[in-house]
């Protein structure tokens, strides 16, 4: 269940559609962010970042989204050096950045049209992922008209809708109630299997990366190294409430509290 | 009937239109009371106002009189418009043209304006020049430190996503840093509209008495209140309407998601 950082890097690899390089991320002010950052994201999974607030988690996730510059070290997505955003990837925000003048059917269609889609096609598109994410009906209305966890619906169906291999997903459910929450780590798992794609996952709530994740990476804080990979093995198939009380789960949850209870003091 | 029905009555009364109306209402009570005490021989009656104003309009001397102040009214501020909002957005854009041109419009903001009319008057004369350039003078500040402002501040969360799905510098423009600026842009321009009503109004007081400017000056001189009144609440009116206008203009054309929420 628990692996060391190193055999755990060399087994995953294998079909690595994601490698960080030895990635160092130093802020202006001398501020080190992250320290020689090595993981492999498996094709197909869904990886966390789990670590304690200041540990780098967002920062790596930006870097690998090209949207930040590492200090040195590289990015590799399907055999290419990150240079910046690409179409293979696609974001997923914790603070959902909708445009509020724009519709949700707007919002969702925003990364097709600026690939040059042409209207028909990306509003067909845009609709179909509106609706695999429970928003049918919604197309016309504006952010403002909905809930927070309404809103971030509206983000996945935009980063879904580019149809990226990799989805990065920043804290995604940080920003929405507990109720909305759990619906919503549910409803990424069903998300999980219809749709073939590699997830990184950033979040801080434990519970969280347990639930949803096949490799959670434990980044521990000042500067963000990798301490510890972990792959819950939990049957995921069938009852999606008989997680939370799988032995597994519970271990795998008080394992890691245990392991990052020290970087609390 | 209504004393079943509260909720009715009571919408009714707070309804904006309601309100507003009662806020104008009130206004022209207190101005009447206040002239029939009356606090001064030269401050008119409202109604005595009214008369004088309707008087204006039957006799067409109002007309004539905005004929003539809208022109560099209209003018000035079709130039302020278009190019305040072009060069405040240049300014907001790149960082050079902002260190370049923002001298300029802080110092016309802050200098006196009348001050600087004499020396107008000395390089353009009296005529249209003179006075467009006056309501330019009162009205493109505004517009342009508003424009530069609102382009400076564009959200930087929505900038970020238009990066990750891949704009391009024109699209990041185009599709977020200009609609995300034009509530900004637009409340520079209803403040650019006010400051050009003015700018023109002084023109016409400082440079050459015509138009509303010659209708307030005129009246004054031969003590006939009433309409001296008159021509000042017309110009008002013609102001509060002109910039209600830009706000419909702003909230059909770049605002859907306000439409929505009315």
């Amino acid at each position: 269940m628990t692996v060391d950082p190193k055999t755990a890097q060399a087994r995953i690899a294998a079909d690595a559609i994601v490698e960080v390089r030895d990635v160092s991320k130093t802020y202006p002010g001398d501020v080190h962010a992250l320290d020689a950052i090595s993981i492999g994201f498996e094709r197909g999974r869904l990886t966390s970042l789990l670590g304690p607030s200041g540990c780098g988690k967002t920062t790596l996730l930006k870097i690998i989204a090209g949207l930040l510059p590492a200090t040195s070290g590289e990015v590799v997505v399907d055999g290419r050096i990150v240079s910046g955003p690409g179409p293979e990837r696609a974001f997923v925000f914790q603070d959902f950045a909708l445009m509020p003048w724009a519709s949700v059917l707007g919002n969702v269609t925003f990364g097709l049209e600026m690939r040059k889609v042409g209207k028909a096609e990306r509003e067909e598109i845009a609709r179909h992922y509106i609706a695999e994410v429970g928003l049918s009906g919604f197309e016309k209305k504006y952010p403002h008209e909905l809930s927070g966890g309404m809103r971030q619906r509206v983000g996945l169906a935009r980063a879904l809708a580019v149809r990226a291999d990799v989805l990065l997903m920043d804290e995604p459910f940080s920003a929405v109630d507990e109720q909305t929450r759990r619906k919503f780590q549910e409803d990424l798992l069903g998300l999980r299997e219809k749709e073939n794609k590699t997830f990184i996952f950033v979040t801080h709530s434990i519970e969280e990366a347990v639930y949803v994740s096949d490799s959670i990476v434990l980044l521990s804080p000042q500067p963000g190294r990798v301490a510890q990979v972990i792959a819950p093995d939990i049957q995921r198939g069938g009852d999606v409430d008989a997680i939370r009380r799988h032995p597994v789960y519970l271990d795998t949850v008080d394992a890691i509290w245990r392991g990052l209870k020290r970087y609390l003091d | 009937m209504l004393d079943t029905e509260p909720g009715r009555l009571f919408a009714f009364l707070v309804h904006p239109l309601t309100l507003r109306i009662v806020s104008g209402a009130a206004i022209c009570l207190a101005w009447e009371a206040t002239a029939r005490i009356p606090i001064s021989f030269a401050f008119p009656t409202f109604s005595a106002t009214m008369v004088a104003l309707w008087s204006m309009i039957a006799d067409f001397s109002l007309i004539h009189a905005f004929a003539i102040t809208l022109q560099p009214l209209v003018l000035g501020l079709v130039i302020s418009a278009f190019a305040g909002v072009a060069i405040g957005v240049a300014m907001g854009l790149k960082e050079p043209v902002h260190w370049f041109a923002s001298p300029v419009f802080i110092v016309a903001q802050a200098a006196p304006l009348a001050a600087l009319i004499p020396l107008i008057i000395f390089a353009y004369g009296i005529g249209l020049v003179a006075k467009t350039l006056v309501v330019c003078i009162m009205a493109m500040p505004v517009i342009v430190l508003n424009s530069c402002a609102a382009v400076r501040h564009a959200p930087v969360s929505l900038l970020e996503m238009g990066r990750a799905f891949g704009c391009t510098r024109r699209q990041e423009i185009a599709r977020i840093i200009l609609p995300a600026a034009s509530p900004v842009i637009f409340a520079g321009l209803r403040l650019g509209s006010a400051a050009a009503f003015v700018g023109a109004i002084l023109a016409e007081l400082l440079i050459t008495p015509v138009g509303i400017g010659d209708l307030i000056t005129y009246n004054r001189s031969v003590a006939d209140y009433p309409r001296m009144y008159a021509a000042i609440v017309s110009i008002i009116i013609v102001s509060v309407l002109f910039i209600e206008v830009l706000e419909f203009i702003e909230v059909t054309l770049f605002r859907p998601e306000k439409r929505a929420r009315a």
